[in-house]
């Protein structure tokens, strides 16, 4: 277990600690951020309480006319506060696009937000609500979805916060960097019970959680189960391999461009492959009929990303067989 | 000021007949299209509204004394802190200054004898107590619990409260702001005095002018989005839910292409009155006085263009977060701008502690903080980290009250003895001010530093570490109170019992001031005439 970080914050690390891969750089543009205000405020408090005393009614202080031209401070103050203030445009926007793209190796874990609660599921089948056990150093990818209103995942210990839409797949990231228990906040107003809809991450050494994947050995991973969804839903009838040509094959489809109906070329991204389930008619391949039905409703949030992790195995050259040791 | 004006016959000691006294019926009042009585209107109605969600708000710190929810249920604490949002932000804040001030003030000080269209201006304000009541009744017959964003697919699919009606007094006390920024444009436009030129406008008069302008163009969008939701809820038609092929994101992008610049509706107005203020009680011009006004108009036209902010982790795209983040921080460099020129007002002039006084500095402290808080959010990475906190919610109170309702008060106290002829008593006028000031930093404060320990906003059940900075908040919240309470009580003094205040009693320039106390009901006996700057006051260097 290393010690946490030592930081400027320590102080109130108590509290907020400070225990993410991005943590120590949010940190510093916030301290300096608040440096900067600091100073700010107490050259204005001094001018103005100095102006005061001086200049109150009837004070004998001298009160000639400005020398200088007026439009000399003011351009000065203009081209001050625009240099600073861009500044720390560069420094915040830097920090948030290195929040925005996924290391490569990340562990990928699927969030599915629902009033009330976050139900997380592993890439090898184990499910925790509320919970989430992840290995220290190791970057993970959260692919996030909600099954009804807007919520947010948020862990302040890891400056980490990430509206989860309706519609849509969303993705961030983290690497914890301290073991340690951290709290989940429900951050976008969802409903009666949004103050309850919390949890924890619980962040642990490798051997730690070598122990506790252990204790729940067994369980299905999200391909497996998807691949199983993939027949159960009648899927398989027309996109598996010696079905009729009514639909295309989806071997290699993730991450590919493909041609539409209507002329144009999308990438089959994760809300293409969503949009394809559950608004089929939205892009059709071109050659193809629209005839697939809409599962909006018949397929839960849950399926929905079981079924995304089966797709994208089908990237592969391999993909797995459907017939080989389905459940 | 060398004004050829009304005879300097000071008329409010001996003769009677005024705005107010010229007729008591009830008639006279609710038909009346008097610009001064229209104010008086709003004044009482907005003090009214602002009770009730003050009153909800005293609730939600009280709740939040413990961190289990023990004095209010959830669904009971989420309609209190709905109703706060709607009634301070659409029957407080918006109408405060320029319905109440606004209405009051602005003929007078261009020399008009009212508004541009004076029964349109009547109009507003049933337009505006016809939305108030709806909301009033929405809330009175079980509530709504979608905060006062109303996000979809929440507002539009799953919540069960009276958000419709709720929304329907929303779209309605909208028309009643189109019409009012409409009727300000056009009487800036048309009735100012014969020499009053644009650059030789008080700065309150500016700063009316560009919050009409954003009344008039971003208001119609909010009507649009509410109409979309009910679409939605009524017909079924997708626009916002995911379900039906809506996209709920779209639904924030239009909710705060109005209500981003809707923030600078609520603090402009709070900048004219403080640029008033500050002016006649260092009698000296406002420094820089051009680029004063043209700041004014800059924050309003750049108000437009930053709206995506508050979706930094919304999942738009992450190209837009930065080109909204860039245009924030340049909407920033104007108000700071402004505060640099205030600043350097006071030096070398010739300044008076009074009342109005106070509550200009009180702004001026509590803006700087929320302005500079400003630029924390502005971040994006930063952002990431506050955004739904604590730190928000401290951050838009003190610009919205630390700003704007300072400077309101101020206001109120500056033109009180012109509105009322009379003069309060100004150490307990003094008193409150300053407990205004201490009890609001007591309240907002600690939730900077909540905020940033990552407390969520809209929590009433929250982890124990946060108690000790939420009682703190909640013991200001009532110093608060108190300071708020005092007035009503020596302004309600002095409207019966306050010494005369005489036509101008602070010996501020501006034509209002050239007017009995209180004025007569068409304000000037002969359209005065201007052949000075604003502000223009003696030379002090002599």
């Amino acid at each position: 277990m290393t010690p946490a970080s030592p930081s400027v914050f320590a102080l109130i690390d108590g509290v907020l600690p400070s225990a993410s891969r991005i943590s120590p750089a949010v940190n510093a543009v916030f301290l300096a951020l608040l440096l900067t205000s600091a100073a700010l405020v107490a050259a204005l408090t001094i001018a103005i309480v100095y102006f005061l005393i001086r200049y109150r009614r009837g004070s004998p202080a001298p009160r000639p006319r400005l020398k200088i031209a007026i439009w000399k401070f003011e351009a000065t103050w203009i081209v001050g506060t625009t240099v600073v203030f861009l500044g720390f445009f560069f420094w915040g926007a830097r920090i948030y696009l290195r929040m925005a793209k996924v290391p490569a190796g990340a562990m990928e874990i699927a969030v599915i937000g629902r009033q009330w609660m976050w139900d997380i599921r592993h890439q090898d089948g184990r499910r925790e609500l509320a919970e989430l056990h992840v290995p220290v150093n190791q970057p993970i990818a959260l692919r996030m979805t909600s099954e009804d209103v807007i919520h947010s995942f948020a862990v302040p210990a890891f400056r980490l916060k990430q509206d989860v839409v309706p519609g849509k797949t969303v993705l961030a990231w983290f690497e914890a960097t301290v073991p340690g228990s951290y709290p989940i906040f429900c951050d976008q107003y969802c409903g009666t019970k949004h103050a309850e809809m919390g949890g924890r991450v619980i962040v642990q050494t490798p051997e730690d959680y070598a122990a506790w994947l252990a204790t729940g050995a067994g369980a299905d991973s999200a391909e497996t189960r998807g691949r199983a969804l993939f027949v159960r839903y009648g899927c398989a009838g027309c996109h598996a391999g010696n079905s009729s040509v009514r639909a295309p094959r989806l071997e290699g489809l993730a991450g590919r461009d493909v041609p539409v109906e209507d002329g144009k070329i999308v990438t089959a991204d994760d809300a293409y492959l969503r949009d394809s389930i559950l608004l089929p008619n939205k892009h059709v391949t071109a050659g193809y009929a629209a005839v697939m039905p809409s599962y909006q409703g018949v397929i839960p949030e849950g399926d929905v990303l079981d079924l995304l992790a089966y797709l994208k195995s089908l990237a592969s050259e391999n993909p797995p067989a459907l017939n080989s040791s389905a459940p | 000021m060398k004004i050829d004006a009304f005879s300097s016959r000071d008329v409010s000691a001996d003769t009677p007949v005024n705005y107010f006294t010229r007729d008591y019926s009830l008639r006279s009042w609710l038909f009346t299209r008097d610009h001064k009585r229209i104010g008086l209107l709003y004044l009482i109605s907005i003090t009214f509204f602002f009770s009730i969600a003050a009153i909800a708000a005293a609730l939600m710190r009280w709740e939040l004394l413990t961190p289990q929810g023990d004095l209010v249920v959830s669904d009971i604490y989420n309609r209190l802190f709905t109703l706060h949002g709607v009634l301070m932000v659409w029957f407080f804040l918006i109408p405060s200054i320029p319905a109440v001030l606004g209405n009051f003030i602005l003929p007078l000080m261009i020399g008009a004898r009212d508004v541009a269209f004076p029964r349109l201006n009547l109009a507003s304000w049933y337009l505006f107590m016809t939305g108030g009541l709806l909301v009033l009744y929405a809330i009175l017959i079980g509530g709504v619990d979608t905060g006062w964003t109303f996000y979809t697919p929440y507002s539009s699919v799953y919540s069960n409260g009276h958000v419709m009606l709720m929304a329907s007094g929303v779209f309605i006390a909208g028309f009643s702001s189109i019409a009012t920024g409409l009727n300000f444009i056009v009487t800036l436009h048309k009735l100012r005095a014969p020499g009053l030129t644009w650059f030789r406008l008080p700065l309150f008069a500016w700063s009316i002018y560009a919050t009409s302008l954003i009344l008039v163009l971003a208001t119609p969008v909010l009507a649009i989005t509410l109409l979309l939701i009910m679409l939605e809820r009524f017909l079924g038609v997708g626009v916002f839910d995911p379900k039906l092929g809506g996209d709920p994101l779209l639904f924030q992008h239009l909710f705060w292409f109005y209500s981003h610049p809707a923030v600078y509706i609520m603090i402009l107005p709070g900048m004219g009155v403080v640029s008033e203020i500050i002016a006649c009680f260092s009698r000296k011009r406002i420094f820089g006085y051009r680029i004063a006004a043209i700041a004014i108009l800059a924050i309003a036209a750049l108000g437009f263009l930053v709206w995506g902010h508050h979706m930094f982790v919304s999942s738009q795209s992450v190209y837009a977060g930065v080109v909204f983040s860039l245009l924030s921080f340049l909407v920033s460099v104007p108000s700071a701008i402004k505060v640099f020129n205030w600043v350097a007002t006071l030096h070398r002039a010739s300044i008076r502690f009074d009342t109005p006084f106070l509550y200009a500095l009180g702004f001026l402290a509590l803006f700087t903080v929320g302005g500079l808080t400003g630029l924390f959010l502005a971040t994006l990475a930063v952002d990431v980290h506050l955004h739904d906190t604590y730190f928000v919610i401290a951050h838009f109170h003190y610009i919205m009250v630390g700003g704007m309702v300072m400077a309101y008060m101020g206001g109120i106290h500056y033109w009180w003895p012109k509105i009322s002829g009379r003069l309060y008593h100004e150490w307990l006028a003094r008193i409150s001010a300053v407990t205004i000031f201490i009890g609001f930093n007591l309240t907002f404060f600690p939730q900077f530093i909540l905020g940033y320990l990552g407390m969520p906003r809209r929590f009433h059940i929250y982890p124990p570490e946060f108690q000790t900075l939420n009682i703190v908040s909640t013991s200001g919240a009532v110093v608060l109170a108190i300071g708020y309470t005092l007035p009503l009580f020596y302004l309600g003094w002095s409207l019966f019992f306050g010494p005369r205040a005489g036509s101008n009693p602070w010996d501020a320039t501006g034509l209002e001031w050239t007017t009995p106390s209180p004025p007569a009901e068409h304000n000037f006996e002969r359209t005065p005439v201007v052949t000075q700057e604003a502000y223009d006051y003696p030379d002090l260097s002599l």
